[in-house]
Parts: structure tokens; sequence; C-alpha cells
């Protein structure tokens, strides 16, 4: 018997049945739908975060006070006593001692209160270079970055975030507006491009100034004992990704002399966004390959059942099973027949699964938190899978019908 | 004109076990059928002819002795020679029909010859039905024929891969007279025409009779072997050694 006609004669078994047959295919249909779903918004979510991190500038190297952790990293500072100062900054940026280092550009965070007439509003307000437009990839909405200029003369100039032009200003135009920063007056000169919702290190939220401006606002939160300029953090970017390592290996060189510590006992650490990524993808990783764990498991249940309902049929179809081996079926063909009875079984199930998963991944894509990721591999492994599961719980049956006697079989009542 | 043997068995027993109880079925059973006779088994319940009539079928093995079908030694072949021998070399019609139900006349006659992988399935059992003069019922459910018409279908069915053999356990057990008379000509037609072995097992002492030899049982022993003289009956459809 070819294997077209066992599929028909399967299907043919099989719709004998139909009730039996659909709810048989419920489990596969349940497990092979959850595989699909889970693959792929694990995987969509994946490439939402690593797109992200992309977004912030993938070639981006972050330079911390004390030993910092990735979350202190996501967290914008850290609770260590040692502090980076304007020099180390000046260190790195200076020429030849970092090769691969494109940009430099230090940062100071404090938090501050931002009015606009009426309306207020708390956050964390940055003091930096014009450089650091260039590292963290940031886009204009409306005006300019400030210059190398206006961080010469401690310009009283402001470029905020989408969400901080919203709240101040609404409807208003803020380019060229005063907003006063813990009192002191600023005037806005650019609004950066919205990120949206969910994205780390949000650009949304933020108010940069230039450095010097900011050591005038914040006095002396923001000079260390020795007189010198804090920063928070250094931001260097290197060339390109291909040398990120070697960027970090050389600020960490040439910090290290210019502080004297020793490799064992670092008091600043140096980071780069390509690390933050591989964390982030082996996390969501694992995430994704357990949540298909659990999937599995439901395939495997789903397989028991085409077995239970497959020893049922075999049971109820002694008599035909007889009477095909009375008229010269070999054991092969009575093993193969049920076989492909249950992988059609399997497979329909598998089929119906995919479209889903198919179907839960485009609404997950059309509630617009992230877009799930789709991919041939996970359709071809739910197939697989669901093959598999027939096979493996079909052959028990299968051999059952096949080791019948024929005239014990076609005695059965 | 003394043809050549096909079916010959020596000594041939059966055992059942059926828990801690041995059923003996068949004690010592030997004897030989030629190629081309037409055979009745005749022998009250329990008397074994089932039994004779699973093994002459290769459905079944004998417990001991010896079965040798067409020069062969039916005790020797794995379960697969058998299959081939079932499926190329008997026909076996049931007393119960043993029709696929919810599939055509015509894909029952078609089954056997799936597992024999002919070509021209569909002209054969056509063919098949037509020589039991049922063409015209091929789509025909069995549920839609009667019991005369689903077993001329078995009977289809058993010579769609043209066996040397045709053998029918009670094959008119279920069927009134008149039809089961239709039935027998078949047989006897066959067996005229295309030089059939058939035996055919039955209680009916008028459709023994139209046969050329019947074979009696009796608590699994052979209890008798008879010729039987040419009837007007039998000879209707024109035996040629007449």
């Amino acid at each position: 018997m070819n294997l077209l006609q066992n599929v028909h004669v399967a299907l043919h078994a099989l719709s004998a049945n139909k009730l039996r047959a659909s709810l048989t295919m419920l489990g596969i249909i349940i497990g092979v739908g959850a595989v699909v779903a889970l693959l792929s918004i694990g995987q969509g979510a994946q490439a939402a975060i690593l797109g992200e991190i992309e977004g912030i500038g993938s070639n981006l190297i972050f330079v911390m006070p004390g030993t910092v952790n990735m979350g202190a990293a996501l967290g914008e500072g850290s609770t260590a006593s040692e502090v980076l100062t304007l020099e180390d900054a000046m260190t790195i940026a200076r020429q030849g001692n970092c090769p691969d280092c494109s940009a430099v550009a230090p940062q100071y965070d404090h938090g501050a209160e931002i009015v606009y007439h009426n309306a207020s509003m708390y956050t964390t307000v940055t003091g930096t270079t014009p450089a650091y437009q260039q590292v963290r990839n940031f886009e204009m909405h409306l005006g300019q970055f400030f210059s190398d200029q206006d961080v010469g003369v401690a310009a009283r100039v402001a470029v905020i975030g989408a969400d901080v032009a919203d709240e101040l200003f609404g409807p208003e135009d803020p380019l060229g507006k005063i907003v006063r920063i813990n009192r002191v007056p600023f005037r806005v000169i650019g609004v950066l491009s919205k990120e949206g919702a969910g994205a780390l290190l949000s650009r949304d939220r933020a108010v940069v100034v230039p450095l010097s401006a900011a050591t005038r606002l914040f006095g002396r939160d923001s000079i260390s004992g020795e007189g010198s300029q804090i920063v928070t953090r250094i931001n260097v970017s290197a060339i390109d990704a291909s040398r990120i390592e070697s960027a970090i290996a050389q600020i960490t060189e040439v910090l290290q002399q210019r502080r004297g510590t020793a490799a064992e006992h670092e008091d600043f650490s140096v980071t780069s966004l390509k690390d933050l990524a591989d964390v982030t993808s082996s996390v969501t990783q694992v995430l994704t390959i357990f949540l298909a764990a659990i999937a599995a498991i439901s395939l495997v249940v789903g397989g028991i059942g085409i077995m239970n309902t497959m020893l049922v049929s075999v049971m109820e179809r002694t008599r035909e099973i007889g009477l095909r081996k009375a008229v010269g079926a070999r054991r092969s063909d009575i093993l193969i027949q049920f076989l492909i009875e249950a992988v059609v079984l399997s497979l329909a199930g598998g089929a119906v699964g995919i479209l889903i998963g198919v179907g839960i991944s485009g609404l997950v894509s059309l509630s617009g938190v992230f877009a799930a990721r789709l991919s041939l591999q996970s359709i071809l492994l739910a197939t697989g899978f669901s093959i598999a599961v027939g096979v493996f719980f079909g052959i028990y049956p299968a051999q059952r019908a096949a080791r019948l006697s024929p005239i014990e079989a076609l005695r059965y009542e | 004109m003394q043809k050549a043997t096909i079916m010959r068995l020596r000594n041939v027993s059966k055992v059942y076990c059926s828990g801690q109880i041995q059923v003996h079925a068949l004690h010592g059973i030997s004897l030989d059928i030629a190629r081309g006779e037409l055979v009745s088994i005749m022998g009250p319940s329990g008397s074994g002819k089932s039994t004779l009539m699973n093994i002459l079928g290769c459905l079944d093995q004998a417990t001991s002795g010896v079965y040798w079908l067409n020069g062969t030694e039916v005790g020797q072949l794995s379960d697969d020679e058998l299959a081939r021998i079932r499926c190329r070399e008997i026909g076996f019609v049931f007393q119960n029909y043993n029709l696929l139900p919810r599939t055509t006349a015509l894909e029952n006659v078609e089954m056997p010859l799936v597992y024999s992988k002919a070509k021209g399935r569909r002209r054969r059992a056509l063919d098949a039905l037509d020589a039991v003069g049922l063409a015209d019922r091929a789509r025909h459910r069995p549920s839609q024929l009667s019991g005369g018409e689903q077993q001329r279908v078995a009977i289809a069915r058993a010579l769609v891969n043209e066996p040397s053999i045709l053998l029918a356990d009670e094959p008119t057990g279920n069927l009134d007279s008149k039809t089961g008379q239709e039935i027998i000509a078949i047989f006897q037609r066959l067996n005229a025409e295309r030089g059939l072995t058939v035996v055919y097992v039955t209680h009916d002492q008028e459709i023994a009779r139209q046969t050329r030899r019947i074979i009696r049982l009796q608590d699994g022993h052979l209890a008798g072997d008879e010729s039987v003289a040419p009837q007007k009956g039998a000879t209707r459809a024109g035996d040629p050694r007449i």
C-alpha cells in the first residue's frame, strides 16, 4: 500500500469518528499552538530588546565608578563611594590614549525640578558635552543640540525629551521658551525625537544641559573632595562594533594608570552595551526555552491522547485487521496503516496548532507592544514535533494491531 | 485423469489452549485434494470443520502434522510468506461475509489488490464484481446490499487476485435456501469454467451433494471421504468430465 492510499484509508477511518478525532487532536493543537506562539513571542521580544540596545548605540561603552553590575548600568547610576571625574574623561579623550574610541562624553546626573509657568515636573538633569548626542544616537525633533561654545561659556540652554516637552508645554512650541531648573532659568534650544514607551535608558524624560552649566547649577554636589568635577558616567563610543573589546582594554589601561589602581581592585568598571545585549539575549533565550519546554509537555500529553485513541481504534477494528490479514496484508502493512493514521491525527492537530500559534503571535504584534517574530524554523520544529509525537505514540498501538493473529482477530466480537 | 495434488495434509492435529483446558479440535487428519476438485466438508458443530478450513487457508497453523500447499510445507513459512499465500494463492469466503462497512462494494473488492500491489485495480475489481453478476452494485455499501449480494461481493473479493484455491466456510449459512443455491451455483461455475479448486463447508446435505466429493468430520476425526455420483443438479454448470 503506498503512502497516498494509507493516508486515504486513515482519513476515512478518522472521519468515521470525527468528534473523537478532534478531541484527540486538541492536545496536539494546544501544544503546537503554544510552541509556535511562545517561540515567536520570545524571539520577537528578544529582537525588540536587541533593537532597543542597538538604538541606544551598540558601540557604546560605559565607564562607571565602583564595580557595578548590569542593573546599575540600566539604573543610571551607582551607589559606589568612589567617583569618576572630568579629568578621567579627558584622559580617555586625549589624543593617542584610546585610538579605538571615537567620541567621549562625560555626564553628570542630578535630580531637579523643572518649571514652566504653572507646569512642573521632577526629572533627572544631565550635564554633558556635545559629543553626548553622537554617542547616544540622539535625533533632534526640533531645534538643535548645544555646542562646545555653550559648554565653554556655561550657557544656560537645555535640550529636553519629548515627554518633558509634552508635560511642560503641551501643544505650545517649546523652542526659545525659558524653563526654570531649580529656579535657575534655562532656554530650551532643542527637543529630542520621541522614543516610545518601554525603551531602555529612555531619552523621552531627559533634560540635557552643558556640563559646565550643570556644575554651576548643582554647586557643591558636583564637586569632589579634591575639587574636581564629578561625573556620574563616562560614555565612550568605539569606532565600530568590532573594536569594542580593544577600546575597553585601552580605557581600562589608561584609567588604571591615571588613578593608580591595580587590576585586582579597580574602583571603576568598563562595560559595553554589547555585554548588556548578550546578557539580555541569553536571558530571553533561557526564558523562551523554558516556555517551549512547558509547551512540549502539553505535546506529550497530547501524544498520550493519541495513543489512547489509537488503542481504542485498534480494538474496535480488530475484525477489520483480521480481514485485512486474511486477504494478504502483512504485519508491516497493518503497522504502517495504523502508524500513518496516528501521524495523520497528530499532523492535522499540528497544522491547526500552527494556525492558532500564528494567529496568537499576530494578535501580539497587533497589540503593538512588540512585533512577534514568526520564524520558519519554529513552524518546521512544530511540524517535526507533531510527526514525532504521532510516530512515538502511534507505534505501540500499531504494533498491537500488526501482531494480531488473523483468526483470533476475525473471531473477535 | 488424475490431477496433481494441490493440498496435502498428513496427520494434522490442532490443539487450542484456553486457560487450563486443552481443546483438541483436530486429530491426525490426513487427506489430499487435487487441483480442480470441488469438495464439500460436512460435520456437526464442533467437529473441527472451521479449524480445518482455517488451516487449509493458511489463516491458522497446525499444532502438529504437515500441510503441503502446492508442494510447499506451510508450517515452515514466515508470517510474511503466509500473508503472500493468502494474498495470491487462496481466496477465502466467510459465513458472515466480513465486508468493511462504510466502504463500497468496489472498494471492498479492491482491498486484496492493494496488498498484492496489482496494477489496474479498479478494472480488475469491476471484472471480479461482473463475474459474480454485481457490476451494477459496485458503488453500494454493504448495508445497502442483501445478504446474497454481500456474499457475492465477498466472493468477488476472494477472486480478485485470481487465486487457484477458493475456500468457503459455510458460505450459505446465513442465507435462505434459494439465495444459498445461487451462491453454490457461482462456486460450481468457477470450478467448471476456471478450474478453481473449491472447498466449502456446509451443513446442508443437498448443497454437499452438489460437489464431487464429501469429506465428513466427527469430533476432530476424519469420519468419511466419499465420492458423489454426478447428479443432474450438480452438472448444470457443465462439468468438463462428463
